[in-house]
């Protein structure tokens, strides 16, 4: 297969912006992406940013997806990358290879399992699927929806399912566990949504937000949150139930709704109510599958195991770059100012890029990161300080390294 | 489920209506489907079935990590439904093709 001068895993936001920076300077650029479609998670993206203006993710990905042709990146879609090999050369599903001196590893985020009693009826899906499939695809998945997990992504696919018609029964908690940790428990949900209302990306979310922004009046929430729930902008919110099980033989039927105290524990009463689709929200993480060769670390506050990267977005893997959500949880604006980091980065070792070009997009990073609009992890910056010193701590230990074998 | 030919912010749907073949019978679609979306439209969820208990299995994560959707597409085994565009004529079984089967 044809050279290239830097080969990109991800046709999502970051994947496409870095294509786009290093095209434009002049770069020849390849990106592979396995779905049809280029965009990654963008295609089904909708929330409100201000009074009057939206955020449609498809629209956005199409526009990244012109000026990536416009610039002459060649896209092969429908391809997955399976493996690396250091040089560098991807191989592709078939047995094509595509090399490149110069790797942009782009795979962004997936979602965790929820495996509660039920979970592979047909009608049960991760929230990602439902805003797909509503937003992109222009399919309602079901008609009374029920929704596990409190978390920004829940709440605001509950939102888009409410807006394109579906009855919303509710969010509620999953069952208390180990897997779902602080998931299940009523205080923590509270805490952790009052701590939402400055990074609201839209109206439903600043309600729910809202509801408990003081802590005192949380504490007493826990307990004195009604069982019912508290409608939140038309969908009820409900923090004192958790669904035990998901029922149906041929597909889902209800769900096994059971009460639950202050502290997340059941209270023995369950009851069945009708459901046709039960949308699964257990959180993202950065998907790792082809930076085994990275020094890595596991960052919770960053959603998972992540690779250590330079400022310029460079692993200890020479000329191999990550940008995105594959090096921790945050929004489409976010990746995007990475990726152009990276496609920078790249260009810049070509010489076909002024560094202080490069020096203003990383600077930018952190702009873009303090403005965005959707935060999905609370603690973000503290994680990507974290980061931070572990690069700076590996890279010592690689230089130290160096040194030992001259 | 139903096809949103109307939406709020999004306005009304395009895309040109086509139609294809899922477990011998035919479905309308409309072009930009994907295969398991085409499905959901028409209110068909199961996907195939396990190997083992018969269990049905739909649509679970949409984008290509879970493969719970796998069919058959024109001869082809263990295509994921979810990631597959519908074309015109295109004949779809469920499951992934016999021989091949999985758990
Ligand atoms: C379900 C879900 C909903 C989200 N909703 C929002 C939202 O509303 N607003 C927001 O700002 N952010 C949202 N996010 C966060 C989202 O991850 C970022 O907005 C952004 O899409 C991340 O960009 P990315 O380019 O890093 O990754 P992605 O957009 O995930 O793109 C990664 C791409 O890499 C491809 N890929 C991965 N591995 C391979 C491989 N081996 N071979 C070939 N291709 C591969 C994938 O197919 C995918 O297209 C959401 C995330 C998820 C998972
Ligand atoms: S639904 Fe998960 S791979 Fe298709």
């Amino acid at each position: 297969m044809t050279a290239f001068d830097v080969a990109i895993v991800g046709a999502g936001p970051a994947g496409l912006s870095a294509a786009i920076a290093a095209a434009e300077a002049g770069g020849r650029v390849a990106v592979v992406d396995e779905n049809r479609v280029p965009g990654g998670r963008l295609l089904g993206q909708l929330h409100q940013e201000s009074k009057d203006s939206w955020w449609i993710g498809q629209k956005v990905a199409a526009g990244l997806g012109e000026r990536a042709a416009a610039a002459g990146v060649e896209l092969f879609c429908g391809r997955e990358v399976w493996g690396m090999h250091p040089g560098w050369f991807l191989a592709l599903d078939g047995g094509d290879t595509i090399s490149a001196p110069h790797v942009v590893l782009a795979s962004g985020a997936a979602e965790r399992a929820m495996p509660i009693p039920g979970w592979t009826l047909p009608g049960v899906m991760t929230v990602g699927a439902a805003q797909t499939l509503t937003n992109f695809y222009r399919v309602r998945p079901g008609q009374r929806i029920a929704v596990v997990g409190v978390d920004p992504l829940s709440l605001t696919v509950a939102h888009e399912l409410k807006m394109a018609g579906a009855d919303v029964v509710g969010i509620f908690l999953p069952p208390l566990s180990k897997l779902s940790g602080q998931g299940g428990h009523p205080g923590h949900n509270l805490g952790y949504l009052s701590g939402l209302a400055s990074l609201a990306p839209n109206a439903f979310l600043r309600a729910a937000a809202g509801l408990v922004r003081n802590p005192v009046a949380r504490k007493a929430a826990a307990r004195l949150y009604p069982e019912s729930g508290v409608p939140v902008l038309g969908v009820p919110l409900k923090l004192k139930q958790s669904i035990t099980a998901i029922e149906g033989d041929e597909r889902v039927r209800a769900v096994e709704v059971t009460d639950i105290d202050a502290q997340g524990r059941p209270k023995g009463r369950t009851r069945l109510l009708e459901v046709d689709c039960v949308c699964l929200s257990g959180g993202l993480y950065p998907v790792q599958e082809l930076t085994g060769g990275c020094a890595a670390a596991r960052i919770d506050e960053l959603g998972g195991q992540v690779p250590l990267h330079s400022e310029e977005m460079e692993t200890t893997l020479k000329n191999v770059f990550v940008a995105g959500n594959v090096t921790g949880i945050e929004g489409a604006k976010v990746a995007m100012a990475q990726g152009t980091v990276a496609g920078l980065a790249v260009a810049a070792r070509l010489g076909l890029a002024e560094p202080a070009r490069l020096r203003d997009a990383i600077a930018s990073v952190d702009d873009v990161r303090r403005t965005s609009p959707i935060t999905f992890l609370p603690n973000v910056g503290e994680g990507r300080r974290k980061a931070g010193e572990l690069w700076a701590a590996a890279g010592t230990h690689q230089q130290a390294e160096a040194q030992a074998w001259a | 489920m139903q096809r949103l030919t109307e939406h709020p912010v999004l306005g009304p749907l395009g895309g040109q209506p086509i139609s294809f073949e899922f477990d011998g019978i035919v479905y309308p679609a409309i072009e930009g489907d994907s295969v398991a979306s085409a499905l959901l439209a028409c209110g068909i969820r199961t996907l195939r079935r396990s190997k083992q208990a018969g269990e049905p299995r739909g649509i679970y994560c949409g984008i290509g990590h879970c493969y719970e959707c796998r069919v058959t597409v024109d001869g082809k085994s263990s295509v994921r439904a979810c990631i597959t565009p519908v074309a015109d004529g295109m004949v779809v079984k469920p499951g992934p093709a016999p021989a091949e089967a999985r758990p």
